[in-house]
């Protein structure tokens, strides 16, 4: 098992570096340009123009441009920020809090919801639950997020205004009653996210519950004259939720990246409103940065996926 | 699954968000200014420092850096504007106000501004301290303008200081500003935020000037004598401040803390002053007319608040061939097939004429909600306002357009576009993505193609369409005609500059310079070189209008909408406020109470 986790650490190497140069010659090839948000100001001149590019070091070729970011990288160092001239990393720390308070909250909220709701609608298929739930799934995840984000915002924030939807990140919770207003301004966002993440892994949990219900083992259980109950619970789910550990695991890396469009529509400054705001900006030393990390965070939870694997499932055997 | 669709909703974010980000292009450039305005050194309301609560203040586009030199757009240079401040700033009526660091506004009649127009001294208010209690004086001004001037500092704000020989403290309260040679404008170096930025603490910068001014963290958290001093900044966030309690005048300002939040959408922001009211002030709800005005009709807790600056939504015409061959694409040595050719001003006529901006204005811009029909590009001073082209606009008739086409030999073809010796009227139309700026090429293109055109519409993300690089791009040009806004400083003489023959943009200046149209006309170029002289005011002003008329009568420009430079909502509870299309928003912070 050591010497599988290190082999598939080494190969995930290669696969970083070639995401990296991927990801940053895409961006240096990209028409887009930092400057661009300066329109055709008068006031900013070409000569301006042209010393503001070459300190952001943009006069250098982008094959030159790679390696010295390699280069800091490898030194631990993301680099600045294009528009606010601060390290990387510090506007990644400013943010990833927010994100995990919305973000992560909603997809922990989605899979304790969705594991049970599966699981009920797959024992009483076709049973009025069971089509409440199908319904609800659909919508969960056919409806997009800038929809029923702004439908919230409608009805709970302009007309009954019991939430506010502008996401205050300077709140510090040092009591209930500030406690209870990080509630209230994250509710609205969390329940749009956990909609979907709950809809997707319901569904899930339901096809792989009804895969194993007719399967010899659940037979073998049953005339053993095991309670219905532990049949469903100890043998069926477990069994099923294998595959389902898996995408929980694997979806863990888009927590970090952020919810782009929820994130906008409740400003909440998370990674991914960072992450839109920068590509329209050419920041593309916060672009790279964010994409690099998620590129690492996915390589890493597959593994750690396959490695579940393995703990959950005996007769998987890494060697 | 779930990183599918995130991603697939990601690229309609991408596009949303520039959507938005090109609504708000005309403010988007750190251009705005917000001048000074009679009650800004007033504030009739007897007040204490502090007496108000927290102010809040929305920006749908979010603060990333707080040092207005280093500003990348009008979020950064406004929210810096609370702290940091100008000599003097631009009040409403595009002309200077002392609200600022200068006791007084320097002119010839005082004795300040030399005779020949070269030397200009400026009175600094005494007794001012910095926020942290030291003391300010005319060496920070000395040091602010070395910052900037520096070329390595690459300072946003480096063009007013262009031409200026040296900035230097003759004593701790007086400050002389010495030009190359005269310069009528005097006020270039000294008046308004937004070209100027502000005075920063040399005792805090003097690290951060040329080359290390790139990654300085005094950017973050600036010292300055504003009305407010910095609590916390998170770039692309949020900025709290508090009271300064080392203001000048020690009953301002009126709230005890501000908030700053930035992101979102301008349309929800609109909802949060108009409609929630949880917040106070909500800056460029740059949104769709008809959404918009029911909004504010029904609002009990805000109101618009609209100024007219210099914003104007134009369309140009290229002089150039886009199509030539090769490396001649849209070089000024080519000529465009119909819009230079013999017939060329005829044409560009008729394009003219079956330019429809009243719909425009009405439609979309709310009929004077956040835009009115315009028809000149020098606007917004009274002065300098042009009423010779006012005929000429009014005008609108697509038939007549055809038939004045017709009557000069091109003729409809089969397929309904106009041709004459085996050149068709076929043009191509790009601009911003922008859902008003779709909306507008939609009804020119329908006017157009009445008049005998065929019209193709072309639309490129903000990001892309303002760039130097891009072939896509407005400096490029590789289009007949292309569509966005621009403004101005209250004297037009550098704005003017750019239809000058020698700033055409073509490939041997790698497209920088700002004539993307290619126009060349001696005439012009005069009025220009002149303006760069003459100092009477009068003799300017006929000089800019002149310059204006030839623009519009030879059918350069054609400009649609006259845009308003604040668009913004205030709570009904804000007084204090009297704003100015001339600098930034937040101009007279100072003054707001409740």
């Amino acid at each position: 098992m050591g010497r599988y986790i290190l082999r598939r650490l080494l190969i995930a190497i290669p696969t970083v570096a070639v995401i990296s140069f991927v990801v940053f010659a895409i961006l240096a090839l990209a028409p887009t340009d930092p400057l661009s948000s300066f329109g055709a100001d008068p006031r900013v001149p070409p000569e301006v123009r042209a010393a503001i590019r070459t300190s952001l070091g943009l006069d250098d070729p982008w094959p030159v441009r790679y390696v010295k970011w390699v280069t800091s990288l490898a030194q631990g160092n993301f680099g600045f920020s294009f528009m606010s001239h601060s390290p990387v990393i510090d506007l990644l720390k400013q943010r990833l809090p927010n994100t995990l308070a919305v973000v992560g909250v909603a997809y922990i909220i989605g899979v304790v919801l969705a594991i049970p709701i599966g699981m009920i609608s797959a024992v009483k298929r076709y049973s009025l639950f069971d089509h409440f739930a199908t319904t609800f799934a659909f919508v969960g995840f056919s409806v997009p997020t800038f929809f029923t984000g702004i439908l919230l915002i409608i009805v709970f924030s302009i007309n009954l205004r019991w939430f506010p939807f502008i996401y205050d990140s300077t709140l510090v919770i040092h009591d209930l009653s500030s406690f209870l207003d990080q509630v209230k301004q994250s509710i609205m966002p969390i329940t749009v996210l956990a909609l979907f993440d709950t809809a997707t892994i319901a569904r899930y949990t339901r096809a792989e519950m009804l895969e194993h219900l007719p399967l010899d083992y659940v037979r073998t259980a049953r005339s053993k004259g095991l309670k219905e109950q532990a049949v469903v619970l100890q043998h069926v789910l477990r069994n099923s939720l294998i595959p389902v550990v898996t995408l929980v695991a694997l979806g863990v890396p888009t927590v970090f990246g952020g919810a782009i469009v929820t994130e906008q529509i409740f400003r909440v400054p998370g990674i991914g409103e960072l992450l839109v705001r920068s590509i329209g900006d050419g920041d593309t030393p916060v672009v790279t940065a964010i994409l690099l990390i998620f590129a690492v965070l996915v390589v890493l939870f597959n593994l750690f996926a396959d490695i579940l694997y393995a703990v959950l499932d005996p007769r998987i055997k890494y060697s | 699954m779930r990183w599918r669709s995130t991603l697939a909703i990601s690229f309609s974010a991408v596009i949303l968000a520039a959507a938005c980000a090109q609504t708000g292009t005309p403010s988007t450039s750190p251009g705005q200014s917000a001048g000074g305005s009679p009650a800004a050194s007033g504030g009739a309301a007897a007040f204490k420092r502090g007496d108000g609560g927290q102010l809040n203040i929305l920006y749908w586009q979010a603060p990333t850096i707080l040092n207005p030199h280093q500003a990348t757009g009008t979020k950064d240079s406004d929210a810096s504007r609370l702290i940091l401040e100008p000599l003097a700033s631009y009040g409403p009526d595009g002309k200077p106000l002392a609200n600022g660091l200068a006791a007084e506004i320097p002119t010839v009649a005082n004795g300040e501004v030399s005779a020949d127009f070269t030397t200009v001294t400026w009175k600094l208010r005494q007794g001012v301290k910095w926020s942290d209690g030291t003391a300010f004086t005319a060496d920070d001004v000395a040091f602010t303008f070395t910052y900037v001037a520096d070329a390595a500092t690459a300072a946003t704000t480096n063009s007013s200081t262009q031409g200026v020989k040296s900035v230097v403290a003759k004593d701790p309260n007086t400050v002389v500003v010495t030009y190359d040679a005269p310069n009528p404008n005097v006020y270039q170096y000294g008046v308004g935020y937004v070209s100027n930025g502000g005075i920063l603490q040399k005792a805090q910068y003097a690290g951060c000037a040329g080359a290390k001014a790139k990654d300085c963290p005094a950017d973050l958290k600036p010292i300055g004598t504003g009305p407010y001093m910095l609590d916390t900044f998170k770039p692309g966030d949020v900025v709290t401040y508090k009271a300064n309690p080392n203001f000048r005048d020690p009953n301002k300002p009126y709230f005890k803390t501000v908030q700053l939040k930035g992101g979102g959408d301008a349309e929800s922001s609109a909802r949060a002053v108009f409609q929630t009211g949880d917040e106070d002030y909500s800056w460029n709800l740059q949104v769709a007319a008809n959404i918009l005005q029911p909004m504010i009709a029904a609002s009990t807790k805000g109101k618009m608040l609209s100024v007219y600056g210099s914003s104007v939504e134009r369309i140009l015409i290229n002089f150039a061939d886009p199509n030539a061959a090769g490396d001649l694409r849209g070089e000024p040595s080519t000529k465009h097939p119909f819009f230079n050719g013999p017939d060329g001003l005829l044409v560009r006529k008729a394009l003219a004429m079956a330019t429809d901006r009243q719909t425009v204005a009405n439609q979309l811009y709310g009929g004077g909600l956040t835009g009115k029909p315009g028809c000149n590009i020098i606007t917004g001073v009274p002065d300098f306002e042009s009423t010779a082209t006012t005929s000429f606009c009014a005008a609108f008739d697509p038939v007549a357009a055809g038939k004045m086409l017709d009557d000069a030999g091109w003729k409809l073809g089969s397929d309904n576009i106009r041709a004459k010796n085996g050149i068709k009227l076929k043009l191509t139309y790009n601009t911003t993505v922008n859902a008003v700026r779709q909306a507008t090429q939609a009804i020119m293109k329908t006017n157009w193609e009445k008049a005998g055109f065929s019209v193709t519409l072309l639309q490129t993300p903000a990001a892309t369409f303002f760039t130097n690089t891009s072939p896509d791009g407005a400096n490029h040009f590789w289009s007949d005609i292309e569509m966005f806004t621009n403004n101005s400083d209250p004297d037009p003489t550098s704005y003017l500059d750019g239809w000058t023959t020698k700033q055409i943009a073509q490939k041997s200046n790698g497209w920088q310079l700002g004539n993307y149209n290619r126009y060349s006309d001696p005439t012009f170029d005069g009025y220009v070189t002149q303006l760069r002289t003459e100092t009477d005011p009068a003799k300017r002003a006929t000089l800019i209008k002149q310059a204006n008329d030839n623009l519009i009568l030879n059918v350069v420009i054609i400009p649609i909408v006259t845009r308003t430079q604040v668009t913004s909502g205030i709570s009904t509870t804000i007084k204090g406020d009297t704003p100015t299309g001339w600098d930034s928003e937040m101009y007279n912070i100072a003054d707001w109470y409740k």
